[in-house]
């Protein structure tokens, strides 16, 4: 829901940054208030991505320029760790495999941690296998995924699936959720989607990175952003992903040419 | 037993381990000590320290042990206080090298103490023999593994005035522990300990040796699985400064038993670990499991080595080294797959963490494969912790400190989990990873 009163949870000034001395974002401007769902959509290798590690403080990204303000705070200054525990959750677009740990315990270590941060008291284990089963109707998971070693020999839709759990229990501010609708067969995707949308409210925002319409199907967004080399080319309402849809990407390529390498004003 | 005298200032010692059979010659000599240790301690006086020119001890440096004293730790007055009581469904006998560990202790039904006299025939060289001259005579296991004794094993036959020697029979229920704590003072603690265990005998064995001051535990044990015995083993070694842990462990496998071996060993300045398991005619199960860590200057060493002499064995092994400080792992695994064993299926496998640049990892799978219906792998890591993992715990709010944690302790609990139930008690995870645990 769009209210231009409701304060800024995230704003991203002509953000700049590069992997491996490849630079890959050349100016991203974004703007993100409390209860929007925004879209950024461009093809492979447009930057959404990077963007995406950016913002969660991956290490092998460096940021080369600009600035990202988290509800008035420096976000690029901040670690990892803090950025999550103060409310930024990144859903990744491959979830990682941890073996031998177990991922309820990691659950609730991370669980805990934002809690702290967030002033209410840490769980102990019973407290939170109460909290754990309660979310899992989120995404409609099987108990028994808490059993095993994070997102190990998960299929590819138990572990979007267990990373929207994560995302129901950390109760993030500004959610980035890359590319979570890839690897999905329809049903996974509905459940997914769903979780999405059960967990949007008036105080958070959510940030979907996205190759394809069919997503936002289900997630209907506020904005949607089209990425092209490194930054924010094009953004509207939810028809212009359907004008993607319609007409794919060439026309980013002329428009590009267009710009050249002139600076660009983006929302 | 008599205690023995300390040392006293003699004329320098040739050797490490000469200086330590004179301080033994007078018991050694002395009848009825075992003619088995008393070839040991011949076979021993006339081998040198083994040194780095030697393949099998090329990495490791033995520096630590000859700055242990080269005499017997004076036996023990009292049982040490510092041990966690013993969990249910467990007997505990304790072995200070001295005492007698059953003295006072009911064993459990389907396990019972080899009188002495039975006790020199058994370690008398079998018929079946494929001995060197030269080995010690009790390990036909031994025998085997190459054109000499193990020294680690001479050693603690050498050394140890008494041999714990039990026969079980069908299958047991409580678990055995054997537990040793060199605690005191300067010296050496010498275990020996022989298991025959009768066909389709079943038995869960934790030994658990720790130390906490300069000192040398050696440990010598020897199995044997009779056709369809199963033995789950287990060893904790925890040691702390300046202490040096050398354990040989002979397995000698009957078709259709299954031998299970977990270890964890941490904190010593020097250990070495050499499991030697001979499946005598093949078709037996064998399952290593090792986990090793070094931190500091320690440096902790394991040589094993599997032979078939038969078809149809099984063999699956995994080797985890975590490696930290100015740390040295060394592995060696020795597959040995002659002509006859024809359908061997081994695996092994080698995975180490390296923590510091200053750590260092010597791995080396050692495959010997003369049959050629057989399926054997072998493969070898050494890496980091994973970036992506890191990150993905940091992602999730976990400081990289715990998160690094979280994973060193997957990576531990692959091998763990494996150990008796019985050790759980000894926090394992704990004591591999140098956190708080229980100290002697």
């Amino acid at each position: 829901m769009i209210r231009p009163e409701a304060p800024v949870l995230l704003e991203i000034r002509d953000l700049h940054a590069s992997v491996a001395d490849q630079p890959i974002l050349h100016g991203v401007n974004l703007t993100i208030r409390a209860g929007e769902i925004h879209a950024v959509m461009g093809r492979n290798g447009s930057g959404k991505s990077t963007l995406s590690k950016v913002l969660a403080g991956h290490p092998a990204y460096t940021v080369t320029g600009g600035s990202v303000l988290y509800r008035g705070e420096d976000l690029l200054a901040l670690e990892p760790e803090l950025r999550a525990r103060r409310g930024v959750f990144l859903g990744f677009q491959y979830p990682v495999e941890i073996p031998g740990v177990s991922n309820l315990e990691f659950l609730r270590v991370a669980t805990n941690g934002r809690r702290l941060e967030q002033g209410a008291e840490e769980l102990d284990t019973f407290a939170f296998e109460d909290l754990v089963r309660e979310r899992l109707a989120v995404v409609q998971m099987d108990p028994a995924f808490l059993e095993r070693s994070v997102n190990e020999g998960f299929s590819g839709g138990e572990k979007k699936r267990n990373e929207i759990l994560q995302m129901a229990l950390l109760d993030p501010l500004v959610a980035i959720l890359d590319e979570t609708d890839s690897g999905l067969d329809i049903d996974a995707l509905r459940i997914v989607a769903g979780g999405v949308n059960q967990l949007a409210t008036a105080e958070n925002a959510t940030l979907l990175i996205t190759h394809y319409q069919r997503l936002l199907d289900v997630i209907t967004p506020d904005y949607v952003h089209v990425m092209a080399a490194g930054r924010i080319l094009r953004t509207g309402g939810k028809e212009l992903a359907l004008e993607l849809e319609d007409r794919g990407y060439d026309w980013v390529d002329a428009e590009l040419a267009a710009l050249a390498a002139a600076p660009l004003e983006v929302r | 037993m008599a205690s023995l005298s300390m040392p006293t200032a003699e004329a320098p010692a040739s050797s490490w381990g000469t200086a330590l059979l004179h301080t033994l010659a007078a018991e050694v000599s002395r009848e009825p000590a075992l003619a088995a240790r008393q070839q040991a301690a011949r076979a021993l006086a006339e081998r040198p320290l083994p040194s780095r020119r030697e393949e099998a001890w090329r990495f490791t440096d033995l520096a630590p042990l000859q700055a242990i004293t080269p005499a017997l730790l004076a036996p023990r007055t009292t049982a040490p206080a510092s041990l966690p009581a013993a969990a249910a469904g467990v007997v505990r006998l304790l072995l200070d090298g001295h005492g007698d560990p059953l003295a006072g202790v009911t064993l459990p039904v389907g396990i019972e103490s080899i009188p002495a006299a039975e006790l020199g025939t058994l370690l008398q060289k079998p018929p079946t023999d494929r001995g060197v001259e030269g080995a010690s005579a009790s390990t036909h296991a031994a025998a085997w593994a190459g054109s000499e004794a193990p020294w680690c094993g001479l050693l603690a036959a050498a050394t140890a005035g008494q041999i714990l020697a039990l026969r079980v029979k069908g299958v047991v229920e409580p678990t055995l522990e054997l537990v040793s704590e060199a605690a005191t003072a300067d010296g050496v603690l010498p275990l020996r300990v022989l298991l025959i265990l009768e066909p389709d005998a079943q038995l869960e064995l934790l030994q658990v040796h720790r130390a906490a001051a300069a000192s040398l535990t050696t440990v010598f044990l020897e199995a044997r699985l009779g056709a369809g015995a199963r033995l789950s083993h287990g060893l904790l070694g925890q040691g702390s400064g300046a202490a040096v842990l050398l354990a040989e462990l002979t397995i000698d496998q009957e078709p259709a038993s299954h031998y299970a071996f977990t270890s964890a060993v941490a904190g010593w300045a020097l250990s070495r670990l050499e499991p030697r398991v001979l499946q005598s005619s093949g078709a037996a199960t064998s399952r290593l499991r090792s986990l090793q860590r070094v931190d500091g200057r320690q440096i902790a060493d394991q040589h094993s080595q599997v032979r078939f002499e038969g078809p149809e064995g099984k063999l699956d092994q995994l080797h985890k080294v975590i490696a930290d400080g100015a740390g040295r792992s060394v592995f060696n695994g020795a597959v040995a797959v002659p002509r006859a064993a024809q359908r061997t299926d081994a695996v092994q496998l080698s995975r180490s963490l390296l923590l510091s640049d200053r750590a260092r990892i010597d791995t080396k799978p050692q495959l010997e494969i003369v049959a050629d219906d057989v399926k054997c792998a072998h493969g070898a890591t050494v890496s980091r912790l994973q970036q992506e993992e890191l990150f993905y715990l940091r992602s999730r709010g976990i400081d990289a400190a715990r998160a690094a944690g979280l994973l060193l302790r997957g990576f531990c609990g692959e091998v763990l989990r494996e150990l008796p139930a019985a050790a759980a008690i000894w926090q394992p995870l704990a004591m591999v990873l140098g956190e708080e645990a229980p100290r002697p």
